[in-house]
């Protein structure tokens, strides 16, 4: 095991979190400054860790999924579908149709959400709180909309393992339809507030750079790949649910500017295409949703039973507001309760990306660069630091070598 | 100075700030309100201020480890002084007495005067011993530094039209109020000082640390910066200051660039009581118009620069416009 020295900083050392106006969950950033400019960043994360998996797998499939969709505060949808994916994959149960479409429309009335709620906190973030306030409120339409469609405003709760739990019928179209002129009518304010004001073009062109070699190394996902000019979409990759009926284009910022620099200002460009590319998205899916039953076992003591049966293990992915989620999941037969579940929350893969985005930006710049990945820390952190200040690395025979030892214990105290 | 001239100017001085407190108070809570509403919020009712100062004055005081206590208790009462003391030289309404101090200051002495509360916050930021205030105080420095090339131009724009015009002591503030400057130019003149009126209006968020020009206090990035450490009493004392600091700039940039009174229009003759108070009214309204389109209106359209964008907007856009406008004034007394 090797310990890592923590060097003595040459200009000024100061800390931004765990607690910052800054920073909306609990994170951590130790700067190296010199005067206004950032030299070295380093974050620690793991303040918020809440042991969702081991709940999770406690519980019985259709229980772990509801848990699932708690993950999250905002991606309420996403956590639910990875989850159901891979239990569906397990258990050999055929989605049906109409129930795809269900989930996509769901899916993309939850990223116009998500995506308005990141401009108001990056609005926020640069000290613009006309904009944030603008973009909170036009945001209340959809929330509005999804309790209209599903019953509730935050964790929606229509995902069931085989299908969703409630249907769209053709009566609540219209009301869908006028949200989504709204959207279009709030697109074109909210490009001209975020996109033409010149002090946020100040702020943030050239400001956090990630180039797109850097996010090649790095692996981002979601807008902040697609902001650097990385095409990458499991909804296009690997179409999933209602995608694969319709088409789609990576949205990066070249559509609107016809460049990537792979700054903030990229970052927003990104997410406001997505907010155009999901109202299309809905429509499109609207108009061919088509007919047919909604859970394939509609039975939830049917379902239990068949996945108490079931056996074996995979992959649930989604692409989230923020990018690719994934899950895995193994069952064993005769178990109520996964044997192993896995979650990778979108910002695990955005973290690193803040190192390259902050060295050599000033202190100013941290709030909207942390913004910009949009981070969900509760949502990623899988350990709780016991001792932040000791570090070190382990590698992957240690690790190895670390967990032989724990199952040779739990085995001896098995035997006992 | 006899007895009653001394009673007279402590009154007065009392008098004067009492009205800044208050007056700094209600405008600080129409401006809240006022941006609310253009916000499309509800937004505070408009005493809060003075709620929020109640609340903060029972308050703990909190004072940090490593902070230099005297140091950090001193800085809120100096820059409430400081601020109060600049409100007994500025001329406002025609009143009676006004201003206390009036025939001893100029121009000059007001522009060292308003240095003096940026300071204490600067020596209260740098004594309270945490490195966000520090941060904070460096920026704060670096902001003063900024805004003053605009408001020297402008200063010296209008001591050298007054000294032009061979009035005696170009710089008083009496000579200001007696003469308004538009009055005394011609079209590019007006031109000028329009550019002048322009770059004024611009300097007064960064002399109050407002949006965009509040990186010292930044409260997303460096979590209220100078102020961090600052609770309780002493808080609410630099609230104050800042509050009496409102009052201070809108009357300088109104003395310099509208210093008539409402009686110069309409003749008010029926008794002086009934003209003095119409007077102070106008004068209210036009500190009012002074607020809304310098604080109000700025903070609420516009993102927050960074510090060194601060610099380049006072000195590369603003320095320029201000010079422009000295140079077009000067020009204008050669061409008529």
């Amino acid at each position: 095991m090797k310990t890592i020295e923590v060097k003595k900083p040459s200009g000024y050392a100061t800390q931004i979190g765990p607690a910052h106006p800054a920073l909306k969950e609990p994170v951590m950033f130790s700067l190296d400054i010199e005067g206004e400019r950032i030299k070295k960043v380093d974050f620690v994360p793991g303040m918020a860790h809440r042991g969702v998996e081991w709940m999770g797998m406690r519980r019985n499939c259709i229980q772990t999924m509801y848990l699932a969709e708690r993950i999250c505060g905002i991606c309420g949808i996403t956590h639910s579908i990875s989850f159901s994916r891979a239990v569906e994959q397990i258990a050999q149960i055929q989605v049906p149709v109409r129930a795809h479409y269900i989930r996509s429309i769901v899916g993309e009335l939850e990223r116009i959400h998500s995506h308005l709620l990141w401009a108001g906190v990056a609005a926020h973030e640069l000290g613009f709180d006309s904009a944030f306030y603008l973009a909170w409120r036009v945001r209340e339409n959809v929330m509005d909309l999804l309790e209209y469609l599903t019953g509730n405003r935050v964790h929606y709760a229509i995902i069931q393992i085989g299908g969703v739990r409630r249907d769209i019928v053709p009566d609540q179209f219209p009301r869908i339809e006028e949200s989504m002129k709204f959207f279009e009518d709030a697109y074109a304010k909210l490009a001209a507030v975020f996109l033409d004001d010149t002090t946020v073009q100040m702020r943030c062109r050239g400001c956090g750079v990630l180039t797109y070699d850097e996010a090649r190394e790095l692996c981002p996902v979601g807008p902040t790949a697609r902001a650097s000019g990385i095409k990458k979409d499991v909804r296009i990759d690997h179409a999933y649910a209602a995608y694969g009926d319709i088409e789609l284009e990576y949205q990066t910022p070249d559509l609107l500017t016809g460049e990537v620099r792979g700054d903030v200002y990229d970052r927003i460009i990104t997410r406001l295409l997505e907010v155009k590319q999901s109202i299309g998205i809905v429509r499109q899916l609207l108009a061919m949703l088509p007919d047919g039953p909604l859970l394939a076992i509609p039975k939830p003591a049917v379902l239990l039973a068949k996945l108490k049966g079931a056996a074996g293990e995979a992959v649930g992915r989604h692409e989230a507001p923020r990018g690719e989620v994934m899950h895995y999941v193994r069952l064993e037969a005769g178990k109520d309760e996964p044997a192993a579940w896995k979650v990778k929350a979108s910002s695990y893969s955005n973290y690193l990306s803040w190192i390259p985005m902050m060295e050599g930006e000033q202190i100013a710049d941290i709030p909207i660069i942390a913004a910009s990945i949009d981070p969900c820390i509760s949502c990623t952190d899988r350990v709780a630091l016991v001792r932040p200040d000791s570090r070190q690395i382990l590698t992957k025979e240690e690790l190895h070598r670390l967990s032989v030892e724990k199952t040779r214990r739990i085995q001896a105290s098995l035997v006992k | 100075m006899n007895a009653t001239a001394l009673l007279l100017t402590v009154a007065g001085t009392i008098g004067m700030a009492l009205f800044g407190l208050f007056a700094g108070l209600w405008f600080t809570g129409i401006d809240r309100v006022l941006a609310a509403r253009m916000q499309a919020r509800i937004g505070p009712p408009v005493r809060q201020p003075f709620i929020d100062l109640s609340k903060l004055l029972v308050k703990q005081n909190v004072v940090p480890a490593n902070a230099i206590p005297w140091l950090f208790n001193g800085a809120p009462l100096l820059a409430l002084a400081s601020a109060i003391t600049i409100l007994l030289y500025i001329p406002m309404a025609a009143l009676p007495g006004l201003p206390v101090l009036g025939l001893q200051g100029d121009l000059v002495l007001i522009m060292y005067l308003l240095l003096i509360p940026g300071l204490a916050m600067v020596a209260g930021g740098l004594a309270s011993g945490s490195p966000y205030a520090t941060i904070g105080a460096q920026r704060e420095m670096v902001t003063m530094i900024a805004y003053e090339l605009p408001l020297a131009s402008t200063v010296i724009a209008f001591a050298w039209k007054l000294a032009q015009m061979n009035v005696a002591n170009p710089f008083s503030l009496s000579t200001l109020a007696a003469t308004p400057i538009w009055t005394l130019v011609g079209p590019v003149g007006f031109m000028g000082l329009l550019l002048l009126l322009a770059t004024m209006i611009l300097v007064v968020p960064g002399e109050l640390g407002r949006i965009p020009f509040d990186a010292p206090e930044a409260e997303t990035e460096i979590a209220g910066g100078l102020l961090v450490e600052y609770s309780g009493r002493n808080f609410a004392l630099f609230s104050l200051s800042l509050a009496v600091k409102t009052i201070v700039v809108t009357s300088l940039l109104v003395a310099l660039f509208f210093p008539w009174n409402l009686t110069d229009f309409v003749a008010i003759s029926c008794c002086p009581y009934l003209a003095s108070a119409a007077n102070a009214a106008f004068f209210l309204l036009k500190l009012f118009v002074v607020l809304f389109f310098s604080v109000t209106l700025v903070r609420i359209s516009v993102a927050r620069f960074r510090i060194t964008q601060v610099v380049d907007v006072y000195w590369k856009v603003l320095g320029a416009l201000s010079i422009v406008g000295l140079l077009l004034v000067m020009v204008d007394a050669y061409v008529r």
